[in-house]
């Protein structure tokens, strides 16, 4: 899923300082499961603002609102009956919530209250970690099911690099050496040999680098 | 074009193929346009060395471009070694160097994948690893050897290279280095320099793997040394510096004298090291990485007795 971080509380206050009326928009996809942009936190994050505002004497019309999902026009839609009151709405849904909202009402102006991270999962309860590039060519069945696009810091095709060190990056002792996990996967199971392969040039195309991407179903388009 | 067989016609390149145990050195450019800074520091190499390496935004801090400082080497009669890292260009400005290079008259090249942009002076930078340092040897390769650029579009005159890349027999996981040589040296990799060198048994069992895969009848490998200029440096490239493995007994050995002898003690024991190369089985030469030293490389190269340098025709 797509993780997100909240913004800092100072910034989203930066952004809506001109504002007196406010509506906040949670999803229930993938923020709702890391915690950041569901029901819950749109409660949160709409106190905490009503109360920020209310101790610099400028009290802060909040309206809460939460949408299915905010990647999906149909959802989307559900709001066109709010739409167009407020100074802002603020969207707590990842970098794909408020240009949805933005590009079905026009007229409104649309903020975002989280960074958008990364595709991966949760570790462990509250550390979610990166698993996934999105570089549309999945080459996971090469690296006995771990990638080094995304994991490696480099990208590696053939790693690890010389600053692999006792099972971590050399960016970071936090951070995992993924190619020293692959490695010892692959001499465990006996086939060293997988990695005496050289492996073609990757085609970026299919990442971010081609362009702004398109998935195109043909059966699903009407 | 008579080559006389070589693949580059650089000295380096002579100097192994000769069978001559070969002594490269090294000069990082400026952190600036001091053109006579550069030049203060790579004269001191002159006569000393078979080639120079230049490095590429060593430890991703901006310098001046390793193209341009070779460039500057060759104009003053120094042989380069230009380095180049995969992290800061794509397959087409790396394409577009390497002929850039050649055209400037650079014969050796480095191929490294580079130090992550994090430990640099830009750490918010983007960085590129389009391909990494294994594809930029075969890259480098197929230009040459055959006329082609990566898309197989034929080259105008291809580039002249010798190629070479790194090998850091100290990094994790150890048991894998010696493959990941061997795949260097498959990709078209014909000579190899290695991490500085400070683990002598582990460095023994590294190249006797290397020996028994027969991976040094294929390349020539080049010892890396750099010499210690004190205790504290020692322990902080123990400490800090990602891959490098520098045993206690050698922070002992430096501690052990008084401070104002441990550059000299650091040197005695590169000193014991390049003799010990020397002799070892499968290592065709030494790299030394006089770093901010350069006015120590005469005297180094004097005391391990490695001077003249061979001249080949």
């Amino acid at each position: 899923m797509i993780i997100a971080d909240r913004k800092p509380l100072e910034e989203i206050l930066e952004m809506i300082k001109d504002c007196d009326n406010i509506m906040l928009v949670g999803c229930k996809g993938c923020v709702t499961v890391c915690n950041v942009g569901g029901l819950k936190e749109v409660e949160i994050l709409a106190s905490t603002l009503r109360i920020a505002r209310k101790k610099e004497g400028r009290p802060l019309q909040v309206e809460e609102h939460c949408l299915e999902r905010q990647c999906d026009p149909e959802y989307v839609e559900q709001l066109r009956d709010n739409y167009g009151k407020y100074d802002a709405v603020l969207s707590m849904a990842c970098g794909v919530g408020p240009q949805f909202l933005s590009e079905a009402y026009p007229e409104q102006r649309f903020f975002p209250t989280v960074n958008t991270r990364f595709m991966g999962g949760a570790v462990q309860h509250g550390i979610w970690e990166e698993r996934c590039a999105g570089c549309g060519t999945c080459v996971i069945h090469l690296y006995d099911g771990l990638c080094p696009i995304a994991r490696c810091s480099k990208s590696l095709q053939h790693g690890p690099c010389g600053g692999s060190t006792a099972g971590k990056c050399e960016i970071s002792k936090e951070v995992e050496c993924i190619w020293d996990t692959i490695v010892k996967k692959k001499m465990a199971q006996g086939r060293l040999e997988d990695l005496r392969v050289h492996r073609a040039f990757k085609d970026w195309r299919t990442a971010r680098d081609g362009g702004p991407r398109k998935s195109i179903r043909e059966e699903l388009v009407q | 074009m008579s080559d006389n067989g070589y693949k580059s016609g650089s000295n380096l390149e002579k100097v192994l193929k000769a069978g001559h145990f070969a002594f490269t050195g090294e000069c990082g450019p400026p952190k600036g346009a001091n053109v006579e800074h550069l030049k203060e520091k790579m004269e001191h190499l002159r006569g000393m060395v078979d080639a120079i390496n230049v490095t590429d935004n060593q430890t991703a801090v901006v310098r001046m471009s390793s193209k341009a400082a070779s460039a500057l080497m060759v104009q003053a009669g120094l042989e380069p070694n230009f380095q180049m890292v995969c992290r800061d260009r794509n397959r087409i400005a790396i394409q577009s160097d390497i002929l850039g290079a050649c055209a400037l008259g650079i014969r050796n090249m480095l191929c490294l994948s580079g130090d992550h942009q994090q430990f640099g002076n830009h750490p918010q930078s983007k960085n590129v690893f389009d391909i990494d340092s294994i594809q930029l040897v075969a890259l480098a390769k197929k230009m040459r050897d055959e006329g082609k650029f990566q898309n197989d579009e034929e080259i105008d005159v291809p580039p002249r290279l010798f190629i070479g890349a790194a090998s850091n027999p100290f990094a994790d996981p150890v048991e894998f280095r010696v493959y990941r040589l061997a795949n260097k040296i498959d990709a078209g990799a014909e000579f190899i320099q290695t991490q500085c060198i400070y683990n002598m048994d582990r460095f023994r069992q590294f190249m006797k793997q290397a020996v028994d895969m027969g991976l040094t009848e294929k390349a020539y490998i080049l010892a890396g040394v750099t010499p210690m200029k004190s205790a504290g440096m020692a322990s902080y490239m123990s400490k800090f510096v990602p891959g490098m493995d520098v045993p206690d007994t050698l922070i002992k050995r430096l501690k052990g004298v008084d401070k104002k002898l441990q550059a000299e003690e650091g040197i005695k024991f590169a000193l014991e090291q390049i003799e010990e190369f020397k002799e070892m089985e499968g290592v065709a030469g030494v790299h030394l990485m006089a770093i901010e030293w350069e006015h120590k490389v005469p005297e180094i190269a004097e005391r391990a007795k490695v001077l003249p340098r061979p001249k080949v025709e």
